[in-house]
């Protein structure tokens, strides 16, 4: 969108879907990703050849198939490396990558943590459906224990990881968690996570109908949303439970209270600053198995933000004082080196 | 002080010399080695060197464990070797005597620092406290010069305001003065060194040059040296040379294939012996558009050179042979994608770690074979440390103008060697076209598997307009890309591969002999480093009247196809390797050769006359002489 003189005028549309043919089971929470995703990008005015999707392997990551932007279907967990070659090279492009739980946390967790500390501008959209889809029905290292899988018959006895804990241990610069069944609101973080320059990681909770189905409904379902789910807003007080109940912090501790006539006054409640580093650490900490007695509700929305320097940047300012200091590259100079002697 | 009147010195005239330089990794033996290397290179002579260090960086001082040499073959003639044997041993303690008397000719000079055999010293080497071997006559058969190093460089120092460690640390360049003379060199080359190194720590700078002037002084003065030696030079082609190492070549031939492009070069890496140093020396070249990065590891080293080839620029990684095998999937990626990708293997002994610092040739069949899926990724392998440029080049060259991943072979002993290089003007290099294309190739469609004769798709960049595409590792669609599950689409897809590597043969200059006749007795086929001391022997087997040619194999898949007949032309085939039969195999399963091996696996490369007596050996089965040293 552009606006001049006060009135908005809608960019062109652009039709960011390709010809080929979606292959997700019906149901599946991919669409609605796609969808918002697809939405966002005709929205931003970007033109489809500037735009690059980046997956590993996985449902999630048969993705880029789906959009008509350039994309590669890399190989599993892999996504990082080839991100961080290609910004390094192409840094006036809007990479997207594409991961799930198991490329991303599983057999790229050495991956996704480099790129996260590096800070390449690229959006990481984290498919967590707590999982594994693609192989039939495995514990993914987000399932919770005691998941019974087709590889976990007793239960899982893995302690699952908390992905933005992760994110945050890992120096994540733009750190935001959305749903499927809460498309509005993923746009609007997806618009946030595109905005900013570094990395941004939105963990995207995705319902597998068919292997795990309902796993984050007491957070997506009308019923149970408002009690087990908690939208952050920066400069916002934290409430939840259609603002009768708010989040305050007892020194470092967060604690539940009620806000309603003669509960806690909204302004002693925890004030969100997604510039908090460490209310950030703590925010991502709000992690408790939500079928719990008197589990706090897990937070939705954009936890935080740092504009430290992207890795590309770093590099470009590198490579262009080398250049300043040496001048551009003779290659005769280079071959002939420092020391060289004559015969004859 | 008092004027001595001194005897003057016998000059006695050599063809050519090998010194071995060996002390403790902390003797700064290498820096001794490399400038003694430059001194003979800039004089004129031909060289050639083996730098052999330790796995440990500071292993116990004084012990085998903790052992640094360096080789060096200079002379008036050709050099192709570091030299089988050692004229001169050159050694700082006794555990670099120990490790190294094997290497010493019958009759060589060696050369001792006595304090470097005190008692501590005797036992740290594993021999007892009380034997000296430099008093205890068992060195009879060489020529003995102890001198205490340590003592006449401490003297040499007095007065100057460093403490005894820093003094200690400037015994490598009294020894360097004192070879200097001995050699008849000049210690300018090394000054001006010592110049620019510390600059800016002048009392460093003022011990390491009166160190060095007294090692070159003893030799004028002391009496027990009664004789100088002088190598005069080589009749090199005449033209402007520099000295130059494998890694160093590898990381020019990359820069230089990179500028021939027209593409930014990126270099994702994981640190590892004994590549590390292209790496390094990557590194220092930004302003050529050369970006490094060092990655977490040896599969996102891989990975972001994959991405960087993807976004346009030359993808480059090297490794070696653990960190290749991490690799291997994304090479099946690269290789499925067809996108232009160069991975250097500089190959050390193996398996698993192995030996790290040592030489070997044993991941031919891993580069060849090493992938899930029918995967042919082309071959190629240096020979030399100035061959190391050339075939980097090359590598660059057919990864661009053919889409494909490329692996160069080469290993620690040419990585780290060196040799003086006539190096090319940029001019005289070829042009390398990547397959660019400017709008849609189908109607108005795109399609980014359409081949051309060759069999090679088009290279789209991102951000090229109306050219959106999709590419990915499952198997796609003939043309269109699109992923397939079609049975014959498979089976055609990987044909088609296959073809578009088996093609790159199409672009090879014609094979030719490196000497020998035509067609004869035997042919020595070689591949990689071996090429020095093949070279040696075949041409001394070929004066002493034998029919022995040799070949050297730079491309090792898809082979030349001139290979084939070549080898049919002699009555038997003998390839030695430094692993149990690699190409050999691969010679006989192609070419249906009655090929024999001569195999060493030592971590150590061959000397000319194992080359020699293997080739012998074949030529006339009786008697039998043992092919290896040991």
């Amino acid at each position: 969108m552009s606006t001049t003189n006060g009135t908005t005028v809608p960019a062109e549309k652009i039709d960011f879907s390709s010809d080929q043919e979606v292959r997700w089971c019906p149901g599946c929470g991919d669409y609605s990703i796609l969808k918002q995703v697809q939405t966002l990008l005709e929205q931003s005015g970007k033109k489809k050849e500037e735009v690059v999707f980046i997956s590993g392997i996985g449902c999630s990551s048969r993705f880029p198939y789906y959009m008509d932007t350039y994309g590669l279907h890399s190989i599993h967990g892999r996504a990082p490396a080839l991100v961080s070659g290609l910004r390094s090279v192409r840094p006036e492009l809007s990479v997207w990558m594409i991961t799930g739980d198991g490329d991303a946390l599983s057999i790229g967790g050495n991956h996704i943590i480099h790129l996260l500390r590096r800070n390449l501008d690229v959006n990481v959209l984290l498919f967590n459906n707590e999982i594994y889809g693609l192989t039939k029905g495995q514990y993914s290292p987000t399932s919770p224990e005691g998941a019974v899988t087709r590889s976990t018959p007793m239960g899982s006895i893995d302690h699952p990881f908390n992905p933005l804990a992760l994110v945050k241990g890992a120096d994540g610069t733009f750190i935001a968690r959305s749903m499927d069944r809460d498309p509005k609101h993923m746009r609007e973080i997806l618009a946030r996570a595109d905005a900013h320059r570094g990395t941004s990681l939105i963990e995207i909770y995705q319902n597998c109908n068919v292997f795990n189905d309902g796993a984050f409904e007491v957070f997506t379902e009308k019923a149970n949303k408002p009690l087990n789910a908690l939208f952050v807003e920066h400069g916002k007080p934290l409430t939840f439970a259609n603002g009768t109940r708010g989040i305050k912090l007892n020194g470092m501790t967060p604690v539940v209270v009620d806000t309603y006539a003669g509960g806690t006054s909204l302004e002693d409640l925890w004030i969100h600053d997604e510039r908090d580093s460490f209310k950030a650490s703590i925010l991502v900490r709000l992690f408790d198995d939500p079928r719990l007695e008197g589990a706090m509700p897990r937070p939705f929305g954009v936890f935080y933000v740092n504009d430290r320097a992207t890795h590309e940047a770093k590099l470009g300012a590198q490579v262009a004082l080398a250049k300043e200091r040496k001048g551009p590259g003779d290659l005769d100079a280079l071959l002939k080196g420092e020391h060289t002697w004559t015969i004859g | 002080m008092a004027t001595t009147i001194q005897k003057p010195k016998l000059v006695e005239s050599r063809e050519n010399v090998v010194i071995l330089f060996a002390g403790d990794s902390g003797d700064g033996i290498q820096l001794t080695g490399s400038q003694f290397t430059d001194t003979n290179a800039l004089f004129g002579n031909d060289v050639s060197t083996f730098p052999n260090f330790p796995a440990e960086i500071r292993a116990p001082q004084g012990t085998l464990a903790g052992v640094s040499g360096y080789q060096l073959h200079f002379g008036s003639v050709e050099i192709f070797t570091p030299g089988d044997q050692a004229d001169v041993l050159v050694v700082m303690n006794a555990a670099a005597l120990k490790a190294n008397l094997g290497k010493l000719k019958t009759g060589g000079t060696i050369i001792a620092n006595t304090d470097g055999f005190d008692k501590k010293n005797l036992r740290l080497s594993g021999q007892p406290e009380d034997v000296d071997p430099l008093t205890d006559g068992s060195l009879a058969q060489y020529q003995l010069h102890s001198v205490d190093v340590t003592k006449l460089t401490r003297n040499a120092l007095e007065g100057t305001t460093l403490g005894m460690k820093e003094k200690d640390r400037c015994k490598n360049m009294f020894v360097l003065g004192f070879i200097n003379w001995m050699y008849s060199r000049e210690n300018a080359l090394t000054e001006g060194f010592l110049q620019r190194k510390f600059s800016k720590k002048p009392d460093i700078l003022e011990a390491n040059m009166k160190a060095l002037v007294a090692g070159y002084n003893y030799g004028e003065t002391s009496e027990t040296f009664t004789t100088r030696f002088e190598v005069k030079a080589a009749p090199m082609p005449k033209g402007t040379y520099r000295s130059i190492t494998g890694n160093q070549g590898t990381a020019l031939g990359l820069i230089a294939g990179a500028q021939k492009a027209k593409l930014d070069l990126f270099y994702g890496s994981y640190p590892i012996t004994p590549a590390s140093d292209i790496l390094h020396e990557l590194s220092r070249h930004k302003n050529f558009g050369v970006i490094t990065f060092q990655a977490e590891d040896e599969i996102a080293a891989i990975g972001s050179a994959i991405g960087a080839s993807y976004g346009g620029a030359i993808g480059i990684t090297a490794s070696s042979g653990p960190g290749i095998a991490l690799k291997t999937e994304a090479m099946g990626l690269a290789f499925m994608l067809e996108i232009p990708l160069v991975i250097v293997n500089v190959q050390r002994g193996g398996p698993s770690t192995g030996l790290p610092t040592r030489t070997e040739q044993a991941d031919l069949w891993q580069a060849v074979f090493g992938r899930n899926g029918e995967a042919p990724i082309p071959v190629i392998a240096a020979s030399t440390p100035i061959d190391c440029f050339e075939m980097a080049f090359e590598a660059v060259q057919i990864a661009v103008e053919h889409m494909t991943p490329v692996i160069l072979l080469t290993d620690g002993y040419i990585a780290n060697g060196s040799e003086p290089w006539r190096f090319p003007a940029s001019k005289n290099l070829a042009e390398i076209n990547p397959p660019y294309i400017k709008g849609p190739n189908d109607g108005d469609k795109f399609l980014p598997y359409l081949r051309d004769e060759r069999g090679v798709r088009p290279w789209a960049l991102p951000g090229q307009p109306g050219l959106q595409h999709r590419i990915g590792g499952i198997e796609k669609q003939d043309r269109t890309g699109n992923i397939s599950y079609d049975p014959l689409n498979h089976e055609k897809m990987v044909r088609l591969r296959a073809e578009k590597v088996a093609k790159i043969a199409d672009r090879y200059k014609p094979i030719r002999l490196d000497s020998g006749p035509t067609e004869g007795e035997l042919l020595v086929v070689g591949w990689g480093s071996t090429y020095g001391a093949i070279r040696t022997a075949a041409l001394q087997l070929q004066q002493e009247g034998h029919s022995v040619a040799h070949v050297h194999v730079r491309h090792l898949f898809p082979f030349n196809k001139g290979l084939g007949p070549m080898l049919k032309k002699y009555k038997k085939v003998l390839i030695p390797e430094m692993n149990s039969g690699q190409l050999r195999q691969m010679l006989r399963a192609e070419f249906l050769v009655d090929a024999q091996g001569l195999n060493k696996i030592q971590g150590m490369p061959f000397t000319s006359e194992e080359i020699r007596t293997g080739v012998l050996n074949l030529l006339s089965p009786t008697p039998k002489v043992s092919a290896t040293s040991e």
